[in-house]
């Protein structure tokens, strides 16, 4: 498969890449079987696929478990009062954004569906993102594989919320809009049939490739230190470094809501399907 | 002689002018539109910040590309 390919030729050049200045970079960006670089974890080879804890995958874990924990206690607190106090007005705030601004314009009707895992989809994504911002952190989000992962469960989700909907043969039929003429409906099929597949692939590399840039933007700033031999370029150094990395606070925020954002109107198109 | 290093710096080069232009018209427009009709500046907001990832989206498609030249 393509990903196979991509993820191969990457740690090829993870080795390659080593030996080079860009090493240092390429080591920290990139995923590592230790855990917090320090730490080694245990390695598990099942049916010829590796399953072993590695950085990212231990990250993984880590913002599952903020997230659950900090939701799991939102809820219960909602059973005492309707008012939430303290961290949970935050994260009020965040949900309704969510449900009154970004699901319900592009969803349209029936959105309770799916706000859970829009909602979740965008608390993970953003606990992802903000834990790569903290020291000696790593971005869970800035693996190819997370992200693919991530469309993917997207990917079901939009195909099968159309399906239930729509009928499968009523869901393939309603993919062309009215009103065209008739003989360039096999052309309009197959380009739609390739949007189906194109538009999850695009959410997993911009999610990526945005993570991935930002830090190794930053790294290359202070590397520049480093590359020079001089110590008198490091005041434009850090002052650069850490305005990209104000910046990549607000990437954080707003990949995760581009992603539900994308999610949420994909689900709306599957679902009412009249152009 | 080693193309590649060079492919990925023009390209990105490349790749930077498309998504600069891009977002750079749009920023204008949404600044006239603003500026045309105070009360709608959160709704250009938000449509702003949306064409703006989709635009970087398709430029960091040509990153990667560039990326995977100069590692391999």
């Amino acid at each position: 498969m393509f990903l196979a390919e991509v993820v191969n030729v990457a740690e090829k050049s993870v080795e390659k890449a080593e030996e080079a200045s860009s090493g240092f970079i390429i080591h920290h960006v990139m995923d590592n079987y230790k855990l917090f670089g320090v730490f080694p974890m245990p390695r598990i080879h099942l049916f010829g696929i590796d399953f072993s804890i590695t950085n990212h995958v231990g990250f993984l874990f880590i913002a599952a478990i903020i997230v659950f924990i900090l939701f799991s206690r939102m809820a219960k607190a909602y059973q005492k009062s309707l008012v939430p106090s303290g961290f949970n007005n935050l994260l009020e705030i965040l949900v309704v954004f969510i449900r009154d601004d970004v699901v319900k314009p592009t969803l349209g009707e029936g959105y309770e569906k799916f706000l859970p895992y829009l909602l979740t989809v965008f608390f993970f994504i953003l606990t992802a993102n903000l834990l790569g911002l903290v020291p000696y952190g790593s971005t869970a989000t800035g693996d190819i594989a997370v992200t693919a992962g991530l469309a993917t469960i997207s990917f079901i989700v939009i195909q099968a919320a159309g399906m239930i909907k729509n009928g499968v043969f009523g869901f393939f039929k309603g993919l062309i809009p009215h009103g065209i003429p008739v003989w360039i409906t096999p052309i309009m099929f197959i380009i739609e049939i390739l949007g189906i597949f194109t538009k999850p692939f695009a959410l997993a590399i911009r999610l990526f490739a945005n993570m991935t840039a930002g830090h190794v933007v930053i790294f290359s700033l202070i590397g520049l230190i480093f590359i020079l031999h001089t110590l008198w370029v490091s005041p434009v150094s850090v002052g650069f470094a850490l305005f990209i990395y104000l910046l990549e606070i607000l990437v954080a925020f707003i990949q995760a809501y581009i992603f539900t954002i994308l999610t949420s109107l994909f689900i709306g198109m599957a679902v009412h399907q009249e152009h | 002689m080693d193309w590649a290093y060079l492919a990925a710096g023009i390209g990105a080069g490349l790749v930077v002018i498309g998504g600069g232009l891009g977002i750079g018209k749009l920023a204008s427009s949404a600044m006239e539109a603003t500026g045309r009709q105070p009360e709608a500046t959160n709704d250009i907001r938000t449509s702003m910040i949306i064409a703006a990832a989709l635009i970087e989206g398709i430029s960091l498609f040509g990153l990667v590309i560039t990326i995977l030249l100069a590692l391999k």
